[in-house]
């Protein structure tokens, strides 16, 4: 019998574990910002390269931080998430361009509409590397002392926005 | 043997060939040294875009950049660990090849240990009991 049994056990054993395995996403990397004080950064602004947004400027109220840009697909899908999301809630939401040609994120958010408060211009993705981002669509969420609480890769969809992201801001909007 | 002659010749262009990455900035080093410690750097660093690919193998654009960001750091006198940790900083251990000993890690660089002690042990097990029923055999 135990002949039997040993190979049955251990092929099931290993049947969950793949199991297992094939829910995990190999693409997410816990990042090592999460509660930790967001990197600083200044930067010209997406629509006037003469004034410049700084981290210090963000700081203050619990907002998201969604890099984004022109050339990558997910990023337009995500755009009209934000969007509706923008209209809905009370959302205090900044953009980071990263790696864009200006004319063509403009043209972007004239044509889809801009959610954002104001966007950041990351021309060389040189604040990109500071915040670790490997795979854009990504949104940082930040308390008010500007700690980097969660993070997330790729694009948010309208569940993830009403089911994480929404319940996460209100619970963070409780904190002193 | 033709053919055998055409492949000889093609690993010899391909092993000769110096490794160029199309789109970077030209890295020139004056010193020898840096230069060594450049080339091993980047093939020890993991591209988070191509997961299974190092800095040196990758194309992606985040490749490139982190490429052109080490060989800066290189330039200005960082050391290795300075450098490493910079990516650590921003990407986690998971930027590294050759991972840590820490908490999360300590099953990945002892587990084969355990393994092969689960196997010896199955095998000392498994030939007692052989050489026990061939004794009661004869």
């Amino acid at each position: 019998m135990i002949r039997y049994l040993f190979p049955l056990t251990i092929f099931i054993g290993l049947t969950v574990l793949f199991i297992y395995g094939l829910q995990n996403d190999p693409r997410y990397v816990p990042s090592p910002l999460i509660n930790k004080i967001a990197p600083k950064f200044t930067l010209p602004t997406l629509h006037n390269p003469e004034s410049n947004i700084s981290i210090n400027d963000i700081k203050g109220t619990v907002s998201l931080i969604n890099v984004w840009a022109s050339w990558c697909i997910a990023c337009r899908l995500e755009h009209s998430v934000l969007n509706e999301a923008v209209k809905k809630y009370h959302l205090t939401l900044y953009g980071l361009n990263y790696k864009d040609k200006r004319t063509n994120a403009l043209i972007w958010l004239e044509n889809l509409g801009n959610p954002y408060i104001e966007s950041a211009y990351d021309e060389y993705g040189n604040t990109g590397i500071d915040y670790g981002v490997y795979g854009v669509p990504e949104t940082f969420l930040l308390d008010k002392k500007g700690v980097i609480r969660y993070k997330h890769i790729g694009p948010i969809d309208k569940r993830q926005l009403d089911d994480i992201i929404m319940p996460l801001i209100k619970e963070l909007e409780q904190e002193k | 043997m033709k053919i055998l002659y055409q492949s000889i010749v093609f690993a010899l262009v391909i092993l000769t060939t110096h490794k160029s990455y199309p789109n970077d900035e030209p890295v020139y080093f004056t010193d020898k040294n840096q230069e060594q410690r450049y080339y091993l750097l980047i093939e020890e660093i993991r591209c988070l875009v191509c997961q299974n690919q190092s800095l040196a193998d990758s194309n992606a654009p985040l490749a490139q950049d982190l490429r052109n960001e080490i060989f800066k750091m290189i330039k200005s006198e960082k050391s290795n660990n300075q450098i490493t940790e910079f990516l650590v900083e921003r990407y986690g251990d998971f930027v590294l090849y050759r991972p840590p000993l820490n908490d999360n890690t300590w099953l990945l660089w002892f587990g084969p240990f355990l393994f092969l002690i689960i196997a010896i042990t199955t095998a000392i097990i498994f030939i007692k009991k052989q050489s026990q029923n061939n004794t009661i055999d004869n």
